[in-house]
């Protein structure tokens, strides 16, 4: 194959449109959002760290340690990298980063970014549903199945070329999964800010846990979402790293310069 | 540049890629800089009552919305006795700390329309006109405020810092305290409590006796049935620390406009001070 950097006659490649400008923004505003929307959720989490490790019947510790929110920063840290701050004992030291104390501007924050993940997650939806695009996105009869080879070709262990088209199957499984994370993320968090005036969202998680109130379970699933996007976060960049530049590229630009012969096939 | 990008299976040169390429990451350098620089201008502006102002802007809208969402006629959900969970004592404000003398409590109830009639509602309206009522402050006892209907509700308290309990409590509803001791009318005309409360003017405030912890509340919340001014928990008379001799229980807020040892309750037309919302938090704080 020619290398991209030659020049070479013009009619020897075409240019394919893989991702219109509506799904590029809807793809890359999440990345601000999420962040903003993880972050303050942590603020607001700090105020009140129920999840702990258990194994055996036994409490391992918190989750997240204390020290996770305000973590010392090394000696080695440039000071204009680090936050002056002082522990309980009222002794000063330099920060990497201070997440305590903060529940007031956590909230601030999470319920002005929400507004932002909704109406974008909303005009995704509505997007896919009526361009058509969602055909591309919802995975097939047999997606499970084809996964599978997915994942083992991706682990090097299944050779044999896999179909040709714009998602495989594991990635159809996993784009699909990631709007029902994020409705889930919708539902669970309405649920938990207005868990009185609109019980009835609530009231879905009433009786998922006989001891537990259909708030807190609500709470714990927003809690676990929010892990499960991170995990599909570190797949997704390893996945698009793997994949390399054109890829990227395609996701910024739109286009991707394909050799007119393999373009027949797309 | 040019001003269009070339159409789909168009045949291109590398160089096309190339351009189309620039254009691209141009525009995605500057959306990165714009949401950083959006960011950095939230973050360094004016802080209005501890949060910069907009984001305490965003907290009016969100008010604004549920406020119009809001319907009294839903409820919080109840439980039953065996759902009730363990008692938690948080926060001291108002020097709950240090017992008070139940005995000689008595309740303010300041910008009231007018003191209460021996019996009927029409009494009342005829009574002084608001202008000179308002300037006199009722005085009112835990007796006349438990010869109310008495009302058990067993609801969760969600603290605003995440964790949330549930417990029984026993009281007056506050819409019924407020039809024995009406708010005046907005305009100065005559209320209707329970018909009419979209007239009444906006807000209660409510502190304790030392002034030491205030909430401010809209008047429809404060309004919903499931409010209650509580003398007692979990079928025992209030501890001081949990709020004796009169608290609020309101499930439709969080538990910091659940105030302990009331002290003063006032009808106003201007918006409250709120102890937290000085501190960063939302005022509404609505559930």
């Amino acid at each position: 194959m020619t290398s991209d950097t030659q020049e070479t006659p013009r009619d020897e490649y075409v240019l394919v449109n893989k991702h219109p400008l509506a799904i590029r923004w809807f793809h890359w505003i999440n990345f601000p959002v999420l962040f903003l929307m993880i972050w303050s959720g942590v603020l607001i989490y700090w105020a009140n760290r129920v999840m702990h490790i258990r194994a055996f019947g036994h409490d391992i510790g918190p989750l997240f340690p204390d020290s996770w929110y305000q973590p010392m920063a090394p000696k080695w840290v440039p000071t204009w990298l680090t936050i002056a701050g002082t522990d309980d004992a009222g002794t000063a030291h330099q920060y990497l980063w201070n997440m305590s104390y903060r529940l007031a501007e956590g909230m601030a924050w999470h319920f002005t970014i929400a507004w932002l993940f909704t109406i974008n997650g909303i005009l995704y939806v509505l997007y896919l549903a009526f361009s058509g695009a969602w055909r591309q996105v919802l995975p097939r009869r047999n997606a499970f199945k084809e996964s599978i080879l997915v994942i083992l070709h991706d682990l090097y262990l299944y050779r044999k070329p896999l179909p040709v088209r714009k998602y495989n199957a594991a990635q159809q499984i996993a784009y699909t999964g990631v709007i029902l994370m994020g409705a889930l993320m919708f539902i669970t968090g309405v649920a938990i800010y207005k868990p009185s005036d609109q019980s009835w969202l609530v009231q879905i998680f009433a009786g998922l846990d006989r001891h537990e109130t259909a708030y807190t379970v609500a709470k714990f699933l927003h809690f676990w979402t929010t892990m499960a996007f991170l995990g599909f976060f570190v797949v997704h960049v390893g996945q698009v790293m793997k994949a390399g530049w054109k890829n990227f590229r395609g996701m910024v630009t739109g286009y991707d310069l394909v050799d007119r012969e393999e373009a027949i096939n797309l | 540049m040019s001003a269009k990008p070339p159409s789909v299976m168009e045949p291109a040169s590398p160089k096309d890629m190339r351009r189309i390429s620039r254009r691209s990451f141009a525009w995605a350098v500057g959306a990165v800089a714009s949401t950083i620089g959006i960011g950095r201008w939230i973050f360094t502006r004016r802080q209005d009552a501890g949060v910069p102002w907009p984001l305490r802007a965003i907290l009016g809208l969100n008010e604004n919305v549920w406020t119009d969402l809001f319907s009294s006629k839903r409820q919080a959900p109840t439980y039953t006795e065996a759902r009730v969970t363990a008692e938690r004592i948080n926060g001291d404000e108002g020097d709950l700390l240090n017992d008070i003398d139940l005995s000689a409590w008595k309740l303010t109830l300041s910008g009231a329309h007018s003191k209460p009639g021996p019996s009927t509602t029409s009494d009342l309206a005829d009574s002084a006109d608001s202008s000179d009522s308002n300037d006199k402050d009722l005085s009112i006892t835990l007796k006349q405020i438990q010869s109310l209907p008495h009302v058990e509700q067993i609801t969760e308290l969600f603290c605003i810092e995440g964790w949330s309990i549930v417990q029984r409590w026993k009281g007056v509803r506050f819409r019924d305290f407020a039809a024995k001791y009406p708010p005046p009318n907005a305009d100065g005309s005559p209320p209707d409590v329970l018909n009419h409360p979209e007239n009444l003017v906006s807000y209660v405030a409510m502190e304790t006796p030392d002034g030491g912890y205030y909430v401010g509340l809209d008047m429809q919340s404060a309004l919903h049935p499931q409010t209650l001014l509580c003398w007692e928990m979990n079928g025992k008379p209030l501890t001081q620390e949990h709020g004796a001799p009169l608290r609020l229980v309101i499930p439709v807020k969080y538990g910091v406009k659940n105030i302990k040892r009331i002290g003063t309750i006032t009808y106003t037309a201007d918006k409250p001070k709120d102890y937290w919302a000085e501190q960063g938090y939302d005022w509404y704080a609505g559930l």
